[in-house]
């Protein structure tokens, strides 16, 4: 049977597969997996092998962009190929354009999911998922954008949401802090004087989504900005208007300052 | 305390700027300027008499004494009185062979008077042409000195009635230039008269020379000198009319000191405003008024560091100065201020306006730069880019003998290409090669031995010469996509030929990456035709003459994106799809975009390649060709090889242009391919017994013909290791 399945892995170890996803990959022909796109800190090919009793193939970036996905796509017009991504395949991480080039060559595929930093950073902050807005990832200090900026203004604008991804670079096992991200809006700020971010703005910081003992922090950016987080990865959570559930919620699962109910409209 | 008596005089005299002259000695290859350099030498104590015209004191560098050309531009102040007043003459010697005019050019623009040398018995040549024609442009006054007269004599045994003729038309010819190329209000006044002293005659070698004042003065008629050398007592004309006399005191009364001169060259080779400070200061010559220096020379010593030189517009210099590089926008503190004496810098504790100084510690200063004064580096308009006439075009891959040496060849590949910005280092990473490009065979022969100069012992193997090409377009291509590696970010690209307008408007540096661009788009409008819309979107320039425009209607992240996509068209500029070779003279038209909006999806290694990918794909649609660098030559020779040497010329792919005759030699012009001159020596040599004298100068980029043009890619391909098998566009585009 000639198909690719694309298979996530969950956040943080190898036991965030699921047990179809594990199914999957034990009857595959053969196993590929990439880690470019997201960093797992307890996670291991080797662990993971085991586990499926298989070996894995690392697909590095330039494997899968540059060339294309040939080497998955050739093995998936031979028979069963699994496709191990980190997080839910095709939300954070888009590779919806390999999708879409299986299906080309006549490669049916299929999707596993698995749990995602977009809804585990929504769920441990408290926020409700239906009022986030655009996201947005916060690229290093190399590929300096404003983007991030606007789509919180936006996102403000009605009230919503914006869920921010920090930037890793898992080959250089590089992450960027929540320091880092708010001095870099700080200084967008300090440019585009739009009041959307201050010393004063209540934001919520995530640390290891989805391991046994995840940070969860919310409070005022002043107060973040000297917060220990402990280990990545990271995001973080501009809140836009908060509803009167959200506000306790962030008081009792984020060790808010009870002064955020004043902020409930 | 200064080694020489003359020094601390020198120095005082330096503030009176009526005593001052900034001169050069211009002249075409071995008409005998070193050694009238020496004989002026001899004159300030620096060199003992005798040994001038031989020693040529200012050749020292051990390599040019070898070759027995002058390569280097050094400088010297000199002393000399006229009618009871002491002068300074800051002389700055400018190298004589045409591998090296880019340094002729950046040293004129120090000067305000050059004397040119003509040698006698083969007048007027090519190169006397181009350096009286750059002095002329620079606003530099010339005077003539006809040298090598004893040649006539001795040598071609002409009586006086035929040394006056040859000479008369020497002078005639001389003033034709100067009506040719002079500017209407100074053509007619610079044009030289025996009679107004701005002609003087003589021997450099045997270090007489008179003007017809002095002639007069001294009762010294020509019949005289031709006797003196029938009695082989030519050594008393040194004495009775000594060369530096006739020269200096030429100098002295013709050329401008340098608040006259100052006061008219000034509109001429700055650009700013001169109602400002600044601009009232230079024109005055004002010691009290900001610093402003134009660097002229950047050289290395290997015990001080770097060594600044440069003329003084305005102000003063003195150690402690903080400073600023108006090019390089970068403050320094001066460390020394020097004068020149013959290879020598002597500290002097201030040099003012009108002066020719050298400093220590303006480490990343360059020839070209303008230094001025930190509190008005926000006023300084700085010089205009000093236009180079020549390319480089020649290349040699550089290997040090012991791998371990490598750090010390790219060290060394630095320092030569700060002294000399002609010559251009750059490294190939993929195959590990070092390169050094100049401007001819000879050039780059030099420059791999001057690298030793840097690194005691170092040991270099230099690759045979390789000549440099070019990869353009003719006609307009197909548009063309690439998307991402990602696949999430695409561009539409269009590569189309660039007007011979643009390029040659890119030649003059009247447009440049620098320029600012509401006044590239006047200029577009105005000279070169272009539509609004084209002259308000020039993204970039390109060094090697290509232009990048944004065309693109959707324009979501473009901003943002910017950087990444300019260096992307660079990249592709840099090294071509054909063979690797720099582009010139195509335009980019960035069609269109469509960018992610997550900035981490779109960031510099999504978008470089891709743009790159799609100028290539375009590019191969658009009829590619291959250009080749071609040299003007000028042989002279004697008439009877006249046959042989244009066969070789016209062997060699070569045209030629025209065939004249002077004496008893005949004068050949044509053009020939850069890549057929390699062995042009030994043919010429073997072909003229060693008679032929010729000289090659860059003249343009020429489109290869097509059946030639495929070899020389694949030979190229071949040597830089690329993959042989055909190119199509398909291999760097998308489908939409």
């Amino acid at each position: 049977m000639n198909e690719l399945v694309f298979v996530g892995l969950g956040l943080h170890d190898e036991k965030g597969i699921s047990l179809k996803g594990l199914e999957e990959t034990k009857t595959a022909n053969e196993v590929f997996i990439e880690l470019y796109t997201s960093l797992m800190l307890d996670f291991s090919v080797e662990k993971l092998e085991k586990l499926v009793e298989k070996k894995i193939r690392v697909v590095s970036r330039r494997e899968l962009e540059e060339e294309n996905g040939e080497a998955v796509l050739e093995s998936a017009e031979k028979g069963k190929t699994v496709l191990l991504v980190p997080g839910d395949p095709l939300v954070a991480t888009t590779h919806v354009a390999l999708r879409l080039e299986a299906k080309k060559r006549g490669i049916k595929t299929r999707i596993v999911h698995g749990a995602s930093i977009m809804s585990a950073a929504v769920g441990l902050s408290g926020l409700h998922n239906y009022k986030f807005g655009k996201s947005v990832t916060l690229p290093f200090q190399e590929n300096f954008s404003e983007t991030p900026y606007t789509v919180i203004a936006k996102n403000k604008e009605i009230g919503l949401h914006t869920l921010c991804l920090l930037d890793i670079d898992a080959d250089k096992k590089r992450y960027m802090s929540i320091q880092e991200a708010l001095t870099m809006l700080l200084k967008i700020e300090e440019k585009r004087r739009m009041g959307i971010i201050s010393g004063e703005t209540l934001a919520v910081g995530i640390a290891r989504a989805g391991s046994l003992n995840p940070t969860v922090k919310a409070d005022f950016v002043n107060k973040l900005l000297g917060y220990d987080f402990g280990e990545p990865p990271y995001s973080l959570i501009f809140p836009g208007e908060l509803h009167f559930i959200e506000a306790e919620a962030l008081i009792a699962f984020a060790d808010a300052p009870p002064i955020v109910r004043r902020l409930v409209k | 305390m200064p080694k020489f008596k003359q020094t601390t005089e020198i120095l005082k005299l330096m503030n009176r700027k009526e005593n001052i002259r900034n001169i050069g000695i211009i002249a075409h290859i071995d008409h005998g300027k070193t050694t009238m350099t020496d004989s002026l030498l001899a004159e300030s104590g620096l060199l003992s008499p005798r040994i001038a015209g031989e020693a040529r004191a200012l050749d020292y560098l051990e390599e040019e004494q070898k070759r027995g050309i002058t390569i280097k531009t050094a400088n010297i102040s000199l002393l000399h009185e006229v009618d009871g007043r002491a002068y300074v003459i800051n002389l700055i010697d400018t190298p004589g062979h045409v591998d090296f005019t880019g340094k002729v050019t950046r040293a004129l623009r120090a000067l305000d008077g050059a004397v040119v040398v003509v040698d006698a018995v083969e007048e007027i040549m090519v190169q006397t042409e181009t350096v009286t024609r750059q002095a002329l442009e620079e606003r530099v006054q010339p005077v003539l000195f006809i040298n090598k007269v004893d040649r006539l004599i001795k040598e071609l045994k002409l009586n006086q009635n035929e040394i006056q003729n040859k000479l008369i038309r020497i002078i005639n010819d001389f003033n034709n230039l100067i009506e040719l190329y002079g500017e209407p209000e100074f053509k007619n006044k610079w044009k030289v008269d025996p009679n107004k002293e701005t002609v003087a005659f003589g021997s450099a070698l045997h270090r007489w020379g008179f003007t017809l004042k002095i002639a007069n003065e001294k009762g010294v008629k020509f019949s005289d000198v031709i006797e003196a050398y029938n009695r082989r007592e030519q050594q008393k004309l040194a004495d009775i009319i000594p060369l530096h006399n006739a020269i200096l005191d030429m100098v002295v009364k013709n050329v401008p000191n340098p608040v006259e001169a100052q006061a008219y060259r000034l509109p001429k080779i700055w650009k700013g405003d001169l109602n400002t400070e600044i601009g009232k200061a230079m024109l005055n010559c004002d010691d009290d008024g900001p610093t402003v220096m134009c660097i002229t020379m950047a050289q290395i010593d290997p015990h001080a560091g770097l060594v600044t030189t440069g003329r003084l517009f305005s102000g003063s210099v003195k150690e402690g100065d903080h400073i600023y590089l108006v090019s390089a926008r970068k403050d320094h503190q001066i460390q020394q201020v020097s004068i020149y004496m013959g290879a020598f810098r002597e500290a002097a504790s201030q040099v003012t306006a009108g002066n020719i100084a050298a400093l220590l510690g303006i480490e990343t200063a360059r020839a070209g730069e303008t230094l001025v004064d930190f509190a008005h580096k926000d006023f300084m308009v700085p010089f205009e880019r000093i236009k180079y006439v020549s390319e480089p075009v020649v290349t040699v891959a550089l290997e040090p003998r012991h791998p371990k040496d490598l750090p010390r060849l790219v060290y060394a590949l630095n320092m030569l290409c700060i002294e000399d910005p002609n010559l251009k280092a750059t490294v190939n990473k993929e195959t590990g090669e070092y390169l050094l490009s100049g401007m001819g065979e000879l050039h780059l022969e030099i420059a791999v031995k001057f690298l030793k100069n840097y690194a005691d012992g170092l040991e270099i193997t230099a690759s045979k010469p390789i000549v440099v090409y070019r990869e353009s377009v003719d006609k307009k291509g197909k548009i063309f996509m690439a998307k991402s590696p990602n696949k999430h970010n695409a561009f539409w690209v269009q590569v189309e030929p660039l007007d011979e307008k643009v390029i040659n408007l890119m030649e003059k540096g009247e447009i440049a990456e620098e320029t600012e661009r509401k006044q590239m788009e006047k200029i577009l409008l105005e000279k070169a035709g272009y539509s609004v819309e084209e002259a308000e979107n020039v993204l970039a320039i390109d060094e090697h003459k290509n232009m990048l425009i944004n065309s693109a209607k959707s324009t979501q992240y473009l901003y943002e994106s910017m950087e990444s996509i300019i260096n992307g068209f660079r990249w592709a500029c840099r090294a071509g799809p054909l063979c690797e070779e720099p582009m010139r003279g195509v335009k980019v038209k960035l069609t269109d975009v469509k960018l992610h909006e997550n900035p981490t999806y779109r960031g510099s290694a999504q978008i470089m390649p891709t743009v790159r990918r799609a100028v290539f794909g375009s590019f191969l649609t658009a009829k590619p060709s291959l250009l080749e660098p071609v040299y003007k030559i000028n042989v002279s020779v004697p008439t009877r090889f006249v046959g042989e040497c244009s066969n070789i010329i016209t062997k060699k792919r070569g045209k030629i242009l025209t065939s004249e005759h002077k004496g008893v030699l005949t004068l050949i012009t044509g053009y020939i391919p850069v890549a057929e001159t390699f062995s042009l020596t030994a043919e010429m040599r073997s072909a003229t017994s060693g008679h032929a004298f010729w000289q090659c100068t860059f003249h343009k980029w020429e489109r290869i013909p097509e059946n030639l043009a495929a070899e020389i890619v694949r030979q190229i391909r071949e040597r830089k290791g690329l993959s042989l098998d055909n190119l199509t566009f398909g291999s760097f585009v998308n489908e939409a």
